[in-house]
């Protein structure tokens, strides 16, 4: 049996964007992230998807300790991540790392690729023969030796990404939160990538919360995938499952709009399910089910209930007015 | 001579390009983006352009409008015919005319396409204005004019988007605004580069089927660029495959994706993560070529799995695989492997080839 190494429960964080009115008496907030709950298992990666405005950089920005929630907590290893008043003590920002979008920006232009991967070492390793260190991390993400001296600028694409996974590795984490890491990549590149992740993986023991909008990507590298909503969960489910046998109108409507390239895949789709109607603002979320405006299927109870999470199967859940409690459909 | 004009071809091309060159003069040196592109499109048919980032399909698309912005961009050879008429060789009255009934263009980031600082139903009357040269009409008909193509593009409340602007609407409303102001004036031919890649998928899929059923209605030749090999397959009815400035092979939709024959296509093919599982090819390696000194030869040679020492000094041209399916590769020189019917090539094998083949008189893939 494995142990969870994350575990996130009713997380919540709005933000105030304005207030009301002069006297500052009601503020205004987007609820980014509005009462979620997910785990992740020891050496497992989870897919985290969902479109622009679905909160799920938010999830991965709290984790991290750049925000703080406003309610709920996530905890590492049964440690909560956010006890103190203080910041995060060092042992724990070793722990977890992270890997942004878009390397072109996370990297400094500014710095040499070996003042980058430095960094971390500096702080989180205080041992000598450091120099050996960044080789062995550049040769762990298949660069060579050489680029120590270079700049990001003088990088492709998918080589800055490898570097930044290799910063993200330097302080030997056991956590790493991978936000969108090749949607900023061409296909050509992003195998590679992806490749290396799942080795690393393998060799380090790592786990991932995997982060990205491409549902075909994830099928291939997640081992349970997280659907997301306006701030919301709305399926959990393993991966081969998840795609087998999907129930929330919103994950249907996701999975026939992907565009395929094999029969064999167009067998796999949902029958179409024609997506319809726009995102709406996370300033102004509809009331009841956050989908109803949008969804096939709703009922009158839709626009004023907002559904609980329901467990369909093993380790499938929904949240959706169509399944009861029970696990079947109404 | 060349093969490439069509797979269907018995009328006159709708659009036709034949060996054109683009260079950019930038510090340092020229970068020689587009070295010698065919391309083809018929009344009526839909084309896709696939192709990674930077490897010229913007750049293309951009000289049949002569919108590239020269200098730094310059033309050094190559024709660019519009139902039989040379863009390249325009008077500025005759490419507007081209501009404004002929070609229109949708591109990738509405948010950019459109002037924020003007309101949707200024922006889009100016183009109904431009469009109706010769008429005058009033601000009432041209707000009349405007709404018509808002209403066929399913803009709910068209009324008052024309009195919003740009930042007031989503992206995905904003990609329909551009969309109806490119089917302004019925148009014959649209470019579409990356229409839904700055949207979200849902959203993405619903400008698609929207941009296919416009097309079906009005009947207009469209070239859908992309990156996305799935789109393609969903949208289009023939596909050239770009790389580094070259097309290095073009199909039926239907042929291309049952028998990819190019090494790259093959690559970019495998590198797609697909719904079935089993993980992800390691792709292509390196990374594309370097345009201020691109490799001499195939522009694929220092990436491809199966290059030969022919690959490194001579530029493939094309190759005829069968009626539906041309590939620019030594492969297939001789027929290639996979095909059964008889080839229609008549050069042999190995003399300078029509495709910007001077390559082995001058070096470094300097352009003739």
């Amino acid at each position: 049996m494995t142990t969870d190494i994350l575990t996130v429960t009713d997380l919540k964080k709005y933000f105030v964007i304005g207030y009301s009115d002069i006297l500052r008496r009601e503020p205004i907030t987007v609820k980014a992230v509005d009462g979620i709950s997910f785990t992740v298992k020891e050496g497992e990666t989870v897919g985290l998807v969902g479109e622009s405005g679905s909160g799920k950089s938010t999830v991965a920005y709290t984790t991290i300790g750049m925000y703080r929630p406003t309610a709920g907590s996530i905890s590492f290893r049964g440690q909560d991540l956010f006890e103190g008043k203080k910041g995060r003590p060092l042992a724990l920002k070793k722990e977890i790392q992270i890997v942004f979008q878009d390397p072109g920006s996370s990297l400094n232009p500014r710095r040499t690729i070996k003042q980058i991967i430095e960094l971390p070492l500096k702080i989180h390793r205080r041992d000598e023969n450091r120099q050996e260190q960044i080789v062995q991390l550049l040769e762990m993400v298949e660069l060579p030796p050489d680029y120590m001296q270079k700049y990001p600028q003088m990088l492709g694409g998918g080589e800055k990404q490898m570097v930044a996974i290799a910063r993200a590795l330097a302080t030997d984490p056991s956590f790493i939160i991978l936000d969108e890491p090749t949607s900023a990549l061409d296909v050509s590149i992003q195998g590679k990538i992806i490749n290396l992740l799942i080795r690393l993986q393998d060799e380090f023991h790592l786990s991932y919360l995997f982060i990205t909008h491409d549902l075909s990507l994830m099928r291939n590298v997640a081992s349970r995938v997280a659907i997301m909503y306006l701030g919301k969960i709305c399926e959990v489910a393993k991966a081969a499952e998840f795609f087998r046998n999907p129930y929330h109108p919103y994950t249907q409507m996701l999975l026939s709009s992907i565009p395929v390239v094999s029969e064999e895949e167009e067998k796999l789709k949902p029958k179409k399910i024609i997506s319809t109607g726009e995102i709406p603002s996370p300033v102004n979320i509809p009331t009841g089910c956050s989908f109803h405006l949008r969804c096939p299927e709703k009922m009158a109870i839709c626009s004023r209930v907002d559904p609980v999470m329901v467990e369909m199967e093993e380790g499938h859940t929904v949240r959706c007015h169509l399944y009861d409690q029970e696990g079947g459909r109404r | 001579m060349s093969t490439l004009t069509g797979l269907s071809a018995s009328a006159a091309p709708l659009l036709e390009i034949k060996d054109l060159h683009v260079h950019f003069d930038v510090y340092g040196g020229t970068l020689k983006v587009l070295d010698g592109v065919y391309f083809t499109v018929h009344s009526g048919e839909k084309v896709g352009l696939v192709g990674e980032t930077g490897c010229g399909k913007t750049t293309t698309m951009k000289s049949i409008l002569r919108i590239l912005p020269m200098p730094p961009a310059r033309i050094p050879g190559g024709e660019i015919y519009f139902k039989g008429q040379d863009v390249l060789k325009m008077g500025a009255d005759k490419l507007r005319q081209v501009r404004s009934e002929g070609i229109s263009m949708i591109f990738q980031d509405p948010t950019a396409a459109l002037n924020p600082v003007f309101t949707i139903g200024q922006q889009l009357g100016a183009v109904v204005k431009y469009s109706m040269e010769g008429k005058k009409l009033s601000r009432k008909e041209i707000r009349e004019q405007a709404l018509i193509p808002l209403k066929e593009v399913s803009m709910p409340d068209p009324e008052r988007m024309l009195d919003s602007y740009p930042i007031q609407l989503s992206g995905g409303m904003r990609q329909r605004v551009c969309i109806a102001m490119a089917l302004v004036a019925s148009r014959e031919l649209l470019i579409a580069d990356e229409p839904g890649t700055s949207l979200d998928v849902t959203i993405e899929d619903q400008i698609l089927r929207l941009l296919h059923r416009l097309v079906e209605e009005k009947d207009v030749s469209v070239i859908l660029i992309t990156h996305t090999l799935g789109v393609v397959r969903e949208m289009t009815d023939r596909v050239y495959v770009m790389y580094a400035g070259n097309m290095v092979e073009v199909a039926s939709t239907e042929e291309l994706f049952a028998r990819p024959l190019h090494p790259y296509t093959h690559g970019l093919m495998d590198a797609v993560p697909k719904l079935t599982g089993g993980g992800v090819s390691d792709g292509i390696p390196g990374r594309i070529p370097d345009y201020l000194n691109p490799p001499p030869g195939c522009r694929f040679h220092p990436r491809c799995p199966r290059a030969m020492d022919i690959c490194r000094q001579e530029k493939p041209r094309f190759y005829k695989h069968n009626d539906n399916h041309e590939v620019a590769c030594f492969l297939y020189q001789d027929g290639s492997p996979l095909r059964s019917g008889g080839s229609s090539d008549s050069l042999p094998s190995g003399s300078p080839l029509r495709s910007g083949g001077s390559s082995d008189s001058l070096p470094k893939g300097t352009l003739a």
